[in-house]
């Protein structure tokens, strides 16, 4: 963390944050569409199982690359699953950003996620670590990687309709 | 609110055709179920894989009391209840991991990996006729098939092969999935659902939600695999394999893992057999392993508590009368390839999990039937789909792939196992 001087001086919170939040407002309206087009081609969504970081030879909640991530905006979308049409609805805070690191175009941010679910009437509540790689591009910051650690990851969840 | 059932003989609420509403929310049945069922039955708790060397152990269920399956210095494998001798507090809380004894935290009995009580602190105050052989951690009856650990709490039940009777050709033939490798578990998807745990044993050899629930999951498949999945379409079926077990057979041409090698990859799996080609594994072993990594062609519901479920083991736990566990359990070849282990990860995790095209929409019909039932509880459940073409297998009943034959194999054993 030599370089966390640095990092502060060339990196300004308040912007990153700001994005995280719209990302959430964004989830929480379900506009998956929006969600898509803040991400870059090449990184992946994860809802990592237990504290191991080898994510592509474990087994996860889910392990998203972009093709995948479309697949999966488009099963929320059609209609055809009984899970998500209609979704739970849900309410999430972000807070507790902590800069990470910056090196190159890249910056991580982990922050905490609280996510408040109802269905049926019947709350539910998840809280997870968020790590995000964020890049900088022509266009502003995009997600390259996102990972998501649920409390309880490698104990018994339940399903979800949403995503973190 | 009137019964039609006389709550003193539960097997009145089980006929060959139908089931009464209670069986999913009366909770004085569920303790019932509890003792006559899971504490008489072979209860599937680990596979060996998960327990691969001398103090090796995994924390486990039977019904609903908590045990430690452990592998101890002889290799023996030991399904011990979770719970010290002296004032009952569990003696271990890590999930899994490997160690050379139990000690528990609250005064420090020490136990041996078979459960020997080993010492205690300060032994003097029980005095000279202290006992220590009469004091270890309760031990199960273990028996296993194919690496698969079963325990039961009774130790007259017949032994564990005879239980399975029929359904054991079936593993054999699933655990063909290892491609020439032991078959492995490569980690596993958990989540609970409020339903009642027989909501789920009759979900596994029942084809006929597959295409409704599952649309979003088929349509998410390229037109290749859409078609494998187009069960209906084939010459599958449902049998009674007896004491309760039933096999669903989806895909007849994935039956056999070792026959039909020439067939033509599918698309799908492409990229791997590649991939193993520029391994440097020759074209017979490349097409078994890529054969192998999509799984078998049928589901396998073992009573009561776990299936095979074309790649993956379903393992149930009633929580209680409205809540149950479930483990999807990720297998794989012990050895095997990289590539294709990722690619069975790949594909479980597109299905199976909190978050797979598939369980979200299996756990949200399996709450309905639960909040159903509230309504019009003198209504029956009826299992009498393919009743009217059911012909006899070789095992037992064989019906339609879309057929109830499992449900009604199931509950047959249910009344049985409830009479006694």
């Amino acid at each position: 963390m030599s370089g966390i001087t640095t990092v502060d001086r060339d990196v300004d919170l308040q912007e990153l944050a700001a994005f995280v939040w719209r990302e959430a407002d964004i989830l929480d309206r379900c506009d998956y569409d929006a969600w898509l087009a803040l991400w870059t081609e090449d990184g992946h969504y994860i809802v990592p199982i237990g504290k191991g970081e080898n994510y592509e030879d474990q087994v996860n909640v889910c392990y998203d690359d972009a093709r995948m991530r479309r697949m999966r905006v488009e099963r929320f979308q059609q209609g055809f699953s009984i899970s998500s049409a209609p979704p739970a609805d849900t309410v999430r805070t972000v807070s507790r950003f902590v800069l990470q690191g910056a090196t190159g175009d890249e910056i991580v941010l982990g922050c905490a996620e609280h996510v408040v679910e109802n269905k049926f009437g019947r709350q539910r509540i998840y809280a997870a670590n968020l790590t995000y790689t964020l890049v900088r591009t022509e266009s502003g910051l995009r997600i390259r990687n996102k990972v998501a650690r649920l409390l309880n990851s490698d104990g018994e969840l339940t399903a979800f309709s949403y995503l973190f | 609110m009137s019964l039609d059932y006389n709550p003193g003989r539960p097997e009145d609420l089980v006929e060959h055709d139908r089931v009464q509403t209670p069986l999913y929310e009366d909770a004085a049945l569920f303790e019932q179920e509890m003792e006559k069922i899971f504490a008489h039955s072979w209860v599937f708790v680990a596979h060996g894989s998960e327990v691969p060397e001398k103090g090796s152990f995994i924390l486990s269920w039977v019904g609903q009391q908590p045990v430690i399956v452990v592998r101890d210095r002889k290799g023996d494998i030991n399904v011990l209840v979770n719970r010290c001798r002296h004032r009952a507090a569990t003696v271990c809380e890590v999930k899994k991991g490997k160690t050379s004894s139990f000690q528990c935290p609250y005064h420090g009995w020490g136990y041996g990996l078979d459960g020997s009580l080993r010492g205690v602190p300060y032994p003097e105050q029980y005095g000279k006729d202290f006992d220590k052989s009469a004091l270890g951690m309760k031990a199960l009856r273990v028996e296993s098939y194919q690496n698969m650990i079963f325990a039961t709490l009774d130790d007259g039940i017949e032994p564990l092969a005879e239980f399975l009777g029929p359904a054991k050709k079936w593993i054999d033939l699933f655990m063909k999935q290892g491609g020439g490798y032991p078959v492995k578990v490569l980690g596993e998807h958990q989540f609970t659902v409020p339903m009642n745990w027989k909501i789920q044993l009759e979900n596994t050899t029942d084809a006929y939600h597959f295409p409704v629930v599952h649309k979003s999951f088929i349509q998410s498949l390229d037109k290749e695999a859409e078609a494998t999945f187009n069960f209906f379409d084939k010459a599958g079926f449902v049998e009674d394999l007896g004491n309760g077990h039933s096999v669903a057979v989806m895909i007849p041409e994935l039956i056999d893992l070792d026959e039909n090698l020439d067939d033509p990859i599918p698309e799908r799996f492409e990229e791997l057999a590649q991939a193993l080609r520029d391994e440097g594994f020759d074209e017979p072993r490349v097409r078994k392993i890529v054969r192998a990594t999509g799984g078998a062609g049928f589901n396998l519901n073992l009573f009561p508590n776990v299936s095979l479920s074309l790649a993956f083991f379903r393992v149930l736990r009633p929580v209680g009368v409205k809540e149950t566990a479930i483990r999807h359990v990720c297998l794989g070849m012990d050895g095997g390839p990289a590539a294709a282990n990722r690619m069975r990860i790949r594909l479980q995790e597109h299905f199976q999990g909190p978050m797979g095209f598939g369980t979200p929409d299996d756990a949200e019909v399996w709450e309905r039937v639960q909040r159903g039932t509230l309504g019009g509880r003198e209504l029956p459940i009826l299992v009498n789909r393919g009743l009217v073409d059911e012909v006899p297998g070789v095992d037992g009943p064989r019906g339609h792939l879309s057929a109830e034959t499992g449900m009604r194999a199931s509950y047959q054993m249910w009344k049985r196992m409830m009479a006694q």
